[in-house]
């Protein structure tokens, strides 16, 4: 497979003339993000050592390390740092377990999986304001929300989630978004399995379960490497569905890192603080980013 | 004997799979039911399956004198950074699809990288230049940040369209004397129309339902569809049938789009990795 992909690779080059028209037509693109992805990395890490508040003008200069001090210190800072391991993990092993067992069910045949395949991947497009208004009101307000309703009807105390149980609740709303995600994506990986290879294994007697295990995880292998990938780079910093349904509270209940920075920025205007959370927001994608990429870019098609 | 065991099976499976995607599905269609309920209805208990629709929740949110800037914000902003993504992306995919060099791996894996950068990382930043530059709250501010952010996702997705092309169709157009340009224009653009248009329809999306910055970068001027509906977050978030009517109107063209192309948008949102 890979010897045929160079060869046609080496076909193209010798074919057509590489040359300085390639990297002429590669600049612009290349420009572009170099830009966008170095301007604004070099002066978050210089806004973070500098001690600059948009409504205090008299506070400026080198802050040193203050900054970070002041945020590692701060117990707001660690809350925020448990809340968005919650959430991150949370929501993969929602997403992903779930998402594994719903492409091995949606690839099932029975009446009308079409139209339920539709139905199952629709709240992934959904954008996130208007899911987390839905959630917080039409399906869990306290009074009017149609799960509160059902509660009473079977002769529970409706509860008011977003209340007694903020991040949890935020949890799976985001969950309810990136679950759809994963079945899509696996779903379709499911189907690239040759169907021989099943039928192969059904012959040879192996049950469901051993069938699941030896034939269908390993070749989901990387369809759930680039799930993983994918939604760890959005969830690390979910943002609206935060702002939207808890602001962050009850106090910092459901703050995350980058609910945090947000009000740090934007509500508290102190940009030094707010840079210092950026910088360490960037090195844990960073860290993130470093096993994830390196684990998918071996399955990517270069 | 054997039949009928097969035949319970399927029934349990058909039964799981239908429950499952209608208490998934749940919340989107109680969201589309209410915007016609009226906002008495909306909040009725019981909530109410059957009732007489109104469009008075439609009426009421098109004479908010913003809803109409808010949707023609919200499409500029997603063309905008759609097509000039484009323009960037497609000369940047030809040069990597036809001319690889020894760096065309590396540049690829680069750009990934670069959607490693978490917005909020970045926050500070770019709000205090789009202030400096006058583009916060403005249409054009948006679609440029847009359009940076969805640029790695385009290239790529424009690649792995442009490799299956094969080359000996080109090559014919050069033998004909066309030149690069005529290359691109008259033979690849039209071989890759649909590689094109799905690459622009998982551009479109991404915009139209970006949040992050459209939350943090626009106010009243240049809000779009997801900025317009935090709004309804409080004190109005009781009027559930404004909301619901206003979300209906917000989602309904994206998860249209979105069924017509899932297919190709696997691919695009995989990085090709996934078909």
């Amino acid at each position: 497979m890979s010897a045929v992909t160079t060869a046609s690779q080496h076909h193209r080059k010798a074919a057509i003339g590489a040359g300085a028209s390639g990297a002429l037509m590669l600049a612009p693109a290349v420009f572009v993000l170099l830009v966008w992805s170095v301007v604004p990395l070099v002066l978050t890490l210089w806004y973070s050592f500098q001690n600059y508040n948009l409504v205090d003008p008299t506070l400026h200069g080198f802050a040193g390390v203050n900054n970070y001090w002041y945020l590692l210190s701060d117990p707001d800072f660690l809350q925020s740092l448990l809340n968005t391991a919650i959430l991150v993990i949370g929501v993969l092993v929602i997403s992903v377990g779930g998402g594994t067992l719903l492409a091995v069910l949606y690839d099932q045949e029975f009446v009308g999986r079409g139209v339920a395949r539709v139905l199952v991947i629709s709240p992934f497009f959904v954008m996130p304001t208007v899911s987390a208004l839905l959630w917080k009101n039409l399906m869990l307000h306290p009074i009017y929300g149609v799960y509160s309703w059902m509660m009473r009807a079977v002769g529970l105390t409706p509860i008011d989630w977003l209340q007694r149980f903020p991040m949890l609740t935020v949890m799976m709303i985001v969950a309810w978004e990136w679950l759809p995600f994963a079945v899509l994506i696996l779903l379709t990986a499911v189907q690239s399995l040759d169907a021989e290879q099943k039928e192969a294994a059904l012959l040879d007697g192996a049950g469901p379960v051993a069938r699941f295990f030896h034939i269908v995880l390993p070749h989901l292998s990387r369809a759930i490497a680039v799930v993983v990938m994918i939604e760890t780079i959005y969830l690390l910093t979910i943002f609206a569905e935060i702002m939207v349904t808890t602001a962050g509270g009850p106090g910092v209940a459901s703050t995350n890192l980058a609910y945090l920075i947000y009000s740090r920025a934007l509500l508290q205007f102190d940009v030094g603080g707010a840079s210092a959370g950026g910088v360490i927001a960037i090195v844990i994608a960073n860290i993130a980013a470093a096993f994830l990429v390196r684990a998918v870019a071996r399955h990517l098609e270069v | 004997m054997a039949g009928q065991r097969a035949r319970g099976k399927s029934l349990v499976i058909a039964a799981v799979g239908w429950v499952v995607a209608i208490w998934i599905f749940f919340p989107i269609f109680w969201m589309f039911l209410t915007s016609f309920k009226g906002e008495a209805g909306a909040i009725a208990t019981p909530p109410r399956l059957f009732f007489v629709p109104t469009l008075e929740s439609y009426h009421e949110v098109f004479q908010r004198g913003n809803y109409w800037r808010v949707t023609f914000n919200t499409l500029g902003v997603s063309i905008g950074a759609t097509v000039v993504a484009l323009l960037f992306s497609i000369p940047a995919a030809y040069a990597m699809a036809f001319l690889p060099g020894k760096r065309t791996r590396g540049t690829l894996l680069w750009m990934l990288s670069t959607r490693m950068l978490p917005p909020v990382g970045v926050l500070v930043p770019i709000y205090l230049i789009a202030r400096n530059t006058h583009l916060l709250d403005t249409v054009t501010g948006l679609a440029l940040v847009d359009m940076f952010t969805n640029l790695p996702i385009t290239v790529w997705m424009l690649y792995t369209f442009f490799r299956e092309i094969p080359v000996p169709i080109l090559e014919a157009g050069r033998m004909d004397g066309a030149s690069r340009w005529q290359e691109i224009t008259r033979v690849l653009l039209p071989l890759a129309t649909p590689g094109i248009a799905s690459t622009a329809l998982l551009s479109m999306i991404l915009c139209w339902n970006e949040a992050f910055w459209s939350l943090n970068l626009t106010s009243s001027n240049a809000a779009p569809l997801a900025a317009f509906i935090a709004s309804f977050s409080s004190p109005e978030g009781l009027f559930f049938g404004k909301l619901s009517a206003a979300s209906t109107l917000a989602v309904a063209p994206i998860l249209v789009f979105g069924w017509i192309s899932q297919k190709q948008l696997v691919r695009g949102l995989t990085f090709g990795a996934v078909k």
